[in-house]
């Protein structure tokens, strides 16, 4: 057996949270090795700001062993603390302070001296382009103030870092900024845990997927495995008379029946060749096809796949 | 990135004094850039002062008994030295008022949670305001005083008499500052938390603030004198016309000490529930 050198960033046993007869979070297990980007990926009220909320120190653990940078939650918040940083969702910046006087704020809360502080926040003000820095931030847009929340975090040079939804109501724009600023910070050795609604977001950042569901992981793994999880691509044929469908399935063999349409889902690596082939046999029998389509499986079948609703079957073509 | 291991102090060490200067200085920044609620709390007492010496005051310093001479304008002058202690007492309040509203303004913005996931002193958030709100109070109060002289307010402290003033105003508003900050936690709203303190605007009218209490009903008397304004007006009263405070001061003191207390467990305890 190999000796592990580093213990994991974070570690997550049997994690537990209800509010009231609520439950949120019902029994979670969660391993995030340092350095690496780790994604939670839930709908609206899967519990993965909660799940941020308790690993960040907000919020008390009804029950459950979490360790974070090596120290355990319930006995050593404050060392949780002092290796932690948390962006959330909802911007965590003073609003009457300028962009500059917000980084020296927190360069003074952690202890940096004047001219550290002051050095640390100019180079943060230059990375994330926040040129306003001496404007109020009640002047900056959504972007602007993400940026320097993310900044903000920073100034602490944490070992950790949770980003709860970092780009929600961004602009495309704004949130591919975010995204180079992230794959940057993990370069610098950082670990990075990232809560999304957005399956694109975690395909493009993390190296590891967890999918949460009602309070539980349902699948987790690398954005390759998640795919390979559910039925590969395939071609999905629809017919507006019911003995052609007949037709199709005594010719193409296997096939299975889409549940509510007159439909045929035939399996298919999508090729150029494997469709004139599928075409090819249609037209020799003279089958009517009244609509084609090319399925290639990506995040969002996963995710329907293992959250259940709606099926991978009523997935509409794209 | 630059070296963490080097820059950073040991990681367990909190500074409280430290992280409340700090907070202060945020909160003086805050004070600045949002003038308009600070200019009103001053204003606050400074009108009262004038609508009770000019507009009532002619009637009401003649009905404080004792031999008033010249009339109106006699009455209008003993007034002004019977009431400017209640205006001075109101310009407490209307500073912890103030307090109470940049708590909960403060408490609706994400970055009391950035603070709370931070290592730092938390309560240094809290006594960042309560220093804050004690600056404000003494800019507040010289104002006020200011004013009352201007208009007649003529009191006989000598220095001794203005320190022993000056010292306990601090300590009445210190306590009340607390009892404000955990006001400001406990509402919903910043207009709630605009509300909650008015009772304490008002006490000093249920007490011996603006008339001799013998002058109402018996009731109402009981309530004004066991209140905790009375003993703290009085003793203001005899500080700044360089009479005796008795009984008062002692009263008064310990009114303080246990507004105090009790507002800094309860805005400690309020600050470290889970949101």
């Amino acid at each position: 057996m190999t000796i592990q050198h580093s213990r994991p960033a974070i570690a997550v046993t049997g994690l537990r949270k209800s509010f009231g007869d609520q439950v949120v979070l019902d029994g979670l297990d969660l391993r995030v090795p340092r350095g690496t980007v780790f994604s939670l990926l839930g709908a609206n009220g899967a519990g993965k700001t909660t799940t941020v909320k308790i690993l960040s120190t907000l919020l008390s653990a009804d029950a459950g062993d979490v360790r974070v940078a090596g120290h355990d939650l319930a006995r050593e918040p404050d060392a949780v603390r002092a290796a932690i940083g948390v962006t959330g969702q909802f911007s965590a910046v003073d609003n009457l302070l300028t962009g500059e006087e917000n980084l020296l704020l927190m360069a003074d809360l952690h202890h940096l001296g004047r001219g550290e502080g002051r050095r640390r926040a100019a180079r943060l003000l230059g990375q994330f382009d926040l040129k306003a820095g001496r404007k109020p931030v009640s002047t900056y847009s959504g972007g602007m103030r993400r940026r320097l929340d993310l900044a903000m975090t920073l100034v602490g040079s944490p070992q950790v870092i949770f980003l709860d939804e970092p780009t929600t109501g961004l602009d495309p724009r704004s949130r591919r900024d975010m995204w180079q600023i992230v794959r940057e910070l993990v370069a610098d050795g950082v670990t990075i845990f990232l809560t999304t609604q957005y399956l694109e977001e975690a395909d493009e950042l993390a190296d590891r997927i967890a999918v949460l569901d009602r309070g539980r992981v349902v699948a987790e793994g690398t954005a390759q495995e998640l795919k390979r999880r559910i039925p590969g691509g395939h071609v999905r044929l629809r017919f507006v008379d019911p003995r052609n469908l007949d037709a199709a399935l005594g010719v193409l063999g296997q096939t299975s029946r889409d549940s509510d349409a007159l439909a045929l889902r035939v399996p298919s690596d999508g090729s150029l060749r494997s469709l004139k082939d599928l075409i090819g046999r249609l037209d020799d029998r003279a089958i009517e096809v009244d609509e084609l389509s090319v399925h290639t499986p990506d995040l969002d079948d996963v995710f329907l796949a293992l959250t259940g609703n709606p099926t991978p079957e009523k997935v509409a073509p794209r | 990135m630059s070296t963490p291991a080097l820059t950073r102090p040991a990681p367990l060490r909190l500074y409280p004094l430290r992280d409340s200067m700090t907070m202060l200085r945020r909160n003086l920044k805050r004070m600045l850039r949002y003038p308009s609620m600070t200019v009103m709390l001053v204003a606050m007492p400074v009108v009262f002062l004038l609508l009770f010496v000019y507009v009532l005051g002619g009637t009401l310093g003649a009905g404080l008994g004792g031999p008033v001479s010249g009339g109106a304008a006699g009455g209008r002058a003993a007034y002004a030295n019977y009431v400017a202690p209640a205006i001075i007492l109101m310009t407490v309040t209307a500073t912890v008022q103030g307090t109470a509203i940049s708590i909960a303004m403060d408490l609706t913005e994400g970055i009391i949670a950035r603070f709370r996931t931070m290592h730092i002193a938390r309560v240094s958030v809290l006594t960042g305001h309560v220093l804050g709100s004690l600056i404000q109070a003494i800019i507040s109060l010289t104002l006020v005083i200011g004013v009352a002289l201007l208009v007649g307010f003529r009191p006989t402290a000598g220095p001794l008499g203005w320190l022993a003033t000056a010292g306990f105003l601090m300590a009445v508003t210190f306590a009340l500052v607390w009892l404000s900050v955990a006001l400001g936690q406990v509402s919903k709203s910043v207009e709630t938390a605009s509300n909650l303190p008015m009772p304490l605007v008002l006490l000093p009218f249920l007490g011996s603030g603006f008339v001799p209490t013998d002058s109402m009903p018996a009731g109402l008397r009981w309530f004004a004198e066991y209140q905790p304004f009375t003993p703290i007006i009085e003793t203001l009263r005899g500080l700044l016309m360089d009479k005796p405070v008795g009984a008062d001061a002692g009263i008064a003191l310990a009114w303080c000490a246990v507004i105090a207390l009790g507002g800094y467990l309860w805005s400690r305890r309020l600050f470290n529930r889970e949101s």
